[in-house]
């Protein structure tokens, strides 16, 4: 499997990169760690006639403690991200989730821009950034812009970037000690998600919030579950609505009504493990 | 276009379209076999090799992607420049696998000890579950998956090989609750 013939840039700065997706257009794609891409380039289910590679901006990839919050620049790689100590002490569910991504392999080459870029509902970190409700600061020819995480997601595959724009770093508040869980089931190893949930407790700061992988067309909260805690229902009550308003898919790991099943199951194990029902 | 690499120690410069994949650059190009392909989709992990010392699935890289790197593959594991002759020097985790038996039809083992070096390079003195975890990406179809294990663990220096009992390898629990205050 050989993708179909392509051109390739490599840019020397975010500034290049972005004087190069004006330059080409929609014809153009850009590659980061290229674990997502590159799949779907082999299957031939992409097809870029330009592919714009930012995979060696180093500057993009740092975590960085910024004060209330943590910033990571867009092309930090799962491993770093995995083993960053600045993360471990601040927003310990964000290391946790990079290091159940894919396998070892994947994690040195795949990084958390690409990977919300890339828009994926059965991905894990876009999950746990709409858990800790953060925020995407997306680069274009006209300067810089802030995107709240819970409006980056639009539909399958789609998100906020506009055309020409460089996702260049993201901010999550730091939860430090706050209650965390993520939860990923799947039947094998290395497998995608088939439901995923990400739950930050955090009473004293950003609230109780729970993000999900594979619940719908794009990477959702569950608004349900959220509302009903808020409410006074208990975890348990409130875990079962978990799938309130949600269409999750079907496909040869499970159907729709298994998902929301899971999810409520899932949801339920991930509040009582981040301390919500304590 | 022009591509240079680093190759087991040699440096080397080369033409290739951009579309071109690590592993057949290497298997192709370079002439180096030793590198397998399984899945082509970045699932088992027999095209492992290093890039820079880390490990990758060389199906999913391309090969401008590694331009200026240096590049390992299993040809270039061993200290000995006869390394794969009769009697050469090997590489002290292509001799656990070889004193643990640890292949049977022998096609994943080249990425197999390739993302197990790195696993140790990282984490030098794993647990049997950090080896399981961190092998997660490679698949052996034979199955054999415990003395893949064993011999990993014996080459950090750490296998507990006490007779006794047959030692089941221990099922993967669920994971020990992470949870901050809930844990």
């Amino acid at each position: 499997m050989i993708p179909v013939s392509f051109d390739y840039v490599r840019a020397e700065s975010a500034e290049h990169a972005i004087a190069l997706l004006a330059e080409h257009g929609d014809e153009a794609k850009l590659l980061a760690g290229g674990h997502s891409l590159l799949p779907l380039m082999k299957l031939r289910l992409a097809t870029p006639a330009v592919l714009v590679d930012v995979g060696r901006l180093r500057d993009l990839s740092y975590v960085r403690d910024a004060g209330d919050h943590v910033a990571i620049g867009a092309l930090t790689r799962h491993r770093d991200v995995e083993t960053s100590t600045v993360l471990h002490e601040h927003v310990p569910v964000l290391a946790h989730t990079a290091s159940h991504v894919g396998d070892p392999q994947v994690r040195h080459r795949g990084t958390i821009g690409g990977s919300l870029a890339h828009g994926d509902p059965a991905s894990d970190l876009p999950a746990t950034v709409l858990a800790l409700g953060g925020t995407l600061v997306a680069t274009g020819p006209d300067g810089a812009r802030e995107i709240a995480a819970d409006d980056f997601f639009l539909g399958f595959f789609e998100t906020a970037l506009r055309d020409g724009e460089l996702l260049t770093e993201i901010r999550v508040p730091k939860v430090t000690g706050a209650g965390w869980a993520f939860q990923k089931f799947n039947r094998r190893a290395q497998d995608w998600a088939i439901v995923g949930v990400a739950a930050v407790h955090d009473p004293d700061g950003i609230g109780t919030r729970i993000g999900l992988v594979n619940m719908d067309s794009r990477p959702v909260r569950a608004t349900g579950t959220e509302q009903a805690l808020a409410g006074g229902n208990t975890v348990a009550d409130a875990a079962a609505h978990a799938a309130d308003g949600l269409e999750p898919p079907a496909d040869l790991n499970a159907g729709v009504e298994y998902r929301r099943h899971l999810a409520s199951v899932l949801v339920r194990r991930a509040l009582e493990q981040a301390g919500a029902g304590a | 276009m022009e591509l240079t690499v680093t190759t087991n120690g040699t440096a080397s410069t080369h033409d290739v379209e951009p579309r071109t994949l690590l592993v057949h650059f290497v298997r192709d190009t370079l002439g180096l076999k030793g590198t397998n392909i399984g899945c082509d989709t970045s699932s088992c992990g027999a095209c492992t090799l290093h890039v820079d010392g880390e490990s990758v699935k060389s199906c999913t890289v391309l090969a401008v992607q590694a331009d200026g790197c240096a590049i390992t593959t299993i040809e270039g594991l061993a200290p000995s420049a006869d390394a794969g002759r009769v009697g050469a020097e090997m590489h002290p985790m292509q001799e656990a696998f070889r004193e643990h038996h640890g292949l049977q039809c022998g096609y994943c083992t080249p990425g197999m000890v390739m993302a197990a070096v790195s696993l140790l390079e990282e984490n030098p003195t794993p647990t049997e579950r950090e080896v399981r975890e961190g092998l997660e990406g490679n698949l052996c179809r034979c199955t054999g998956y415990h003395n893949i294990v064993k011999a990993v663990l014996d080459c950090a220096g750490v296998l507990d090989d006490t007779p006794g009992p047959i030692a089941w390898p221990t099922p993967v629990a669920e994971p020990a609750p992470a949870g901050g205050a809930g844990a």
